[in-house]
């Protein structure tokens, strides 16, 4: 019984931490974004610094009118926001927060995680064409065929990390991490593998997930000046919070993806196992946030793509290098 | 590894799901319903549609699904071969190389026979179409 | 009673329901979803038995690629147009019946050998792990292995060409767009 309990716990723990970590990211968009405009941004909500903005637009959206038009696929349209909601939270069970801290560690999970994201392309879909609306279609279908594409490089980029890790479960790709890198003297320095012949895995990686998560300057699915909102258009109340929360559980999925892969997840140089024992989930989540925020920069610097060079991006640039990028990892491996 | 391994995903998806379902009860219990024709139209800025909304679609979203899936399966067994790397060694990266060789190339046909060129203005019907213009305007 | 058994019936009833559900259903994109129904069910199986690795690999590529395909095939095609009820290959339905049985004989006629059953996998849990298949793979099987990359080879010129593209070298061949 200690069992179910404990594992409750954990998920329990897991989910209302990277939510809660998605809602600090929405509030950040916010504010960020205001402050990169020279904007104030949220203020009133919540006494101090609008803190409570987040809460309070999910209080907003509940109380409005939950609309399925007419025409729409009934079913369909309902379970939409469901499939893409799960295809987001699915990869919060492999993420590990500190060695201990994790959900379940499978010895596949970064191929179960990148598998199980992979179904938020078929939630996109069904909202689009359940809605009845051409905009809606229009977006849904700009919106898979965004995310099939840049699905190959984010893989290829993770190949490339098993290659260097020798395994695909995330908790043994970061403590491959741990093991030294090189030494001087009696002092062993281990470094994350951004810095250890993983650069070019990183960016194609960043690349791609703002791509999955269709943020700007990969914003075409739903491009607001051309598209209404894309497969969202139909959406309202409570439904179209829950697209909004996914997307913003997709960036910190994301995020903690690549900081597990890349920034050495719960570790830190320098610290010792005990400390990262307790202090595992404090850092992991801090790189989380910072990779967050380097997403927000992005999206209030950069514009957006046109479709054409959406694609050439990904087929003609990122497979290419992410092969690359295999080849390269894979010659340093066998020769060192 | 067995079963029970998988029991933490299905815990976490039920209670995602029920995480959703009670926000969605929630919102059906103070969210006002009233709807009216006006609102259940589709949304096209207050003009009622015309037409359908199943359009006929370029052939190039069917091309890219239909690439993906080859590539996906490639991409597999770069999978395959990269948890088994140190073990395999050089006869893995020959036994690879020939399979990304051939991928690579396949990437390279796709490429020049124009399949991921988006760009309406390198089409040859295209750029018929604006030479007869461009002709008629002379 | 065991619960693997338990865990067995349920996919395997959400299994058959989602095959019937495709067949049944009038819309297709309905029916694309009974079918992705049934592929989660299989995937459930493979882990039962222990295939961890080709389980990932069921949702990857049949959940995730292979029903985005369907599905965008079926969008792109327009759902009102296929609704038709007429059939366009004769004697459809008395050879579907045939062939049809006759796969059902042979699965009854291989399976009556080894029968599933679901508490007897026990102790076979580590078979199908991600290194087994790829020491097979690389393995025993490396001649075919390589042989799979012409097959996909030939299914990209086989797209390309359905979608006959018109193709013209010198813009394809140029860098990049303006």
């Amino acid at each position: 019984m200690s069992f179910a309990v404990l594992l409750t716990v954990k998920v329990l723990a897991v989910l209302g931490l990277m939510l809660g970590g998605a809602l600090v990211v929405i509030y950040a968009e916010l504010k960020v974004g205001a402050h990169m405009q020279n904007r104030i941004g949220p203020y009133f909500a919540g006494g101090r610094f609008g803190w409570a903005q987040p809460f309070a637009d999910a209080l907003k959206f509940m109380q409005k009118e939950d609309l399925v038009p007419d025409g729409a696929d009934d079913r369909v349209y309902k379970l939409a926001p469901y499939v893409v909601l799960m295809g987001t939270i699915g990869v919060f069970v492999v993420l590990p927060l500190s060695p201990r801290f994790v959900a379940r560690d499978l010895d596949l999970g970064a191929f179960y995680a990148l598998a199980i994201s992979s179904l938020t392309t078929l939630g996109v879909l069904m909202a689009g064409w359940s809605s009845n609306n051409k905009y809606s279609l229009i977006g849904g279908l700009r919106a898979a065929a965004q995310l099939i594409a840049y699905e190959l490089p984010l893989v290829l980029a993770v190949v490339a990390v098993a290659i260097q890790a020798g395994t695909l479960s995330i908790s043994g790709i970061i403590e491959a991490q741990a093991a030294p890198a090189f030494s001087i003297g009696e002092l062993n320095v281990a470094l994350p593998y951004i810095l250890t012949g993983q650069i070019i895995g990183f960016a194609i990686f960043v690349v791609a997930s703002l791509a999955e998560l269709s943020r700007i300057p990969f914003d075409m699915p739903i491009a607001e000046s051309e598209l209404t909102m894309g497969f969202v258009t139909e959406y309202s109340s409570i439904r179209f919070a829950m697209f909004f929360l996914a997307e913003y559980a997709g960036m910190v999925s994301m995020s903690a993806l690549a900081t597990a892969f890349y920034l050495g997840g719960y570790q830190l140089p320098g610290l010792s196992a005990t400390a990262v024992e307790v202090l595992g989930p404090v850092i992991f989540i801090s790189k989380v946030f910072l990779l967050s925020f380097l997403f927000i920069w992005l999206r209030w610097t950069l514009p957006r793509f046109r479709e054409d060079q959406l694609q050439s991006l990904a087929w003609r640039w990122l497979i290419p290098a992410a092969l690359l990028n295999i080849a390269i990892t894979a010659t340093f491996k066998v020769v060192f | 590894m067995t079963l029970a391994d998988y029991l933490p995903i299905g815990l976490m998806m039920l209670i995602g799901i029920g995480f959703a379902t009670g926000a969605m009860w929630v919102s059906w219990k103070i969210a006002p319903n009233v709807p009216s024709p006006e609102k259940l139209a589709p949304y096209e800025c207050g003009i009622v549609p015309l037409q359908e909304p199943a359009l006929r679609f370029p052939v190039k979203f069917y091309l890219v699904a239909m690439l993906f899936v080859i590539f996906d399966v490639e991409l597999i067994f770069l999978f395959a071969w990269a948890v088994r790397f140190e073990a395999f060694g050089w006869t893995g990266i020959a036994a690879i190389g020939i399979f990304v060789a051939l991928l690579v190339e396949t990437l390279f046909y796709v490429w020049k026979r124009g399949a991921l060129d988006w760009n309406v203005a390198h089409r040859d019907r295209y750029r018929r179409v604006v030479a007869e213009y461009e002709d008629e305007a002379a | 009673m065991d619960v693997r058994v338990i865990i067995f019936v349920i996919f395997a009833i959400a299994a058959v329901a989602g095959a019937i559900s495709m067949v049944l259903a009038r819309n297709p994109v309905h029916s694309a979803f009974g079918l992705l129904m049934t592929m989660f069910a299989i995937a459930v199986f493979y882990i039962m038995n222990g295939a961890h690795f080709v389980a990932a690999l069921q949702i990857m590529i049949y959940a995730g690629a292979v029903m985005t395909l369907f599905l965008f095939v079926i969008m792109l095609v327009g759902v009102d147009t296929s609704d038709e009820a007429e059939e366009h290959i004769p004697y459809q339905r008395p050879l579907a019946m045939i062939l049809g049985s006759g796969l059902l004989i042979l699965i009854v006629a291989s399976g009556i050998q080894t029968w599933v059953n679901a508490a007897a996998q026990t102790g076979r849990g580590s078979l199908g792990t991600i290194e087994n298949v790829s020491d097979e793979l690389f393995g025993t099987w490396l001649l075919p292995f390589e042989a799979t990359i012409f097959l996909l080879t030939i299914a990209a010129v086989g797209t390309i060409g359905l979608a006959q593209f018109a193709f013209n070298l010198r813009v394809a061949s140029g860098d990049d767009d303006e």
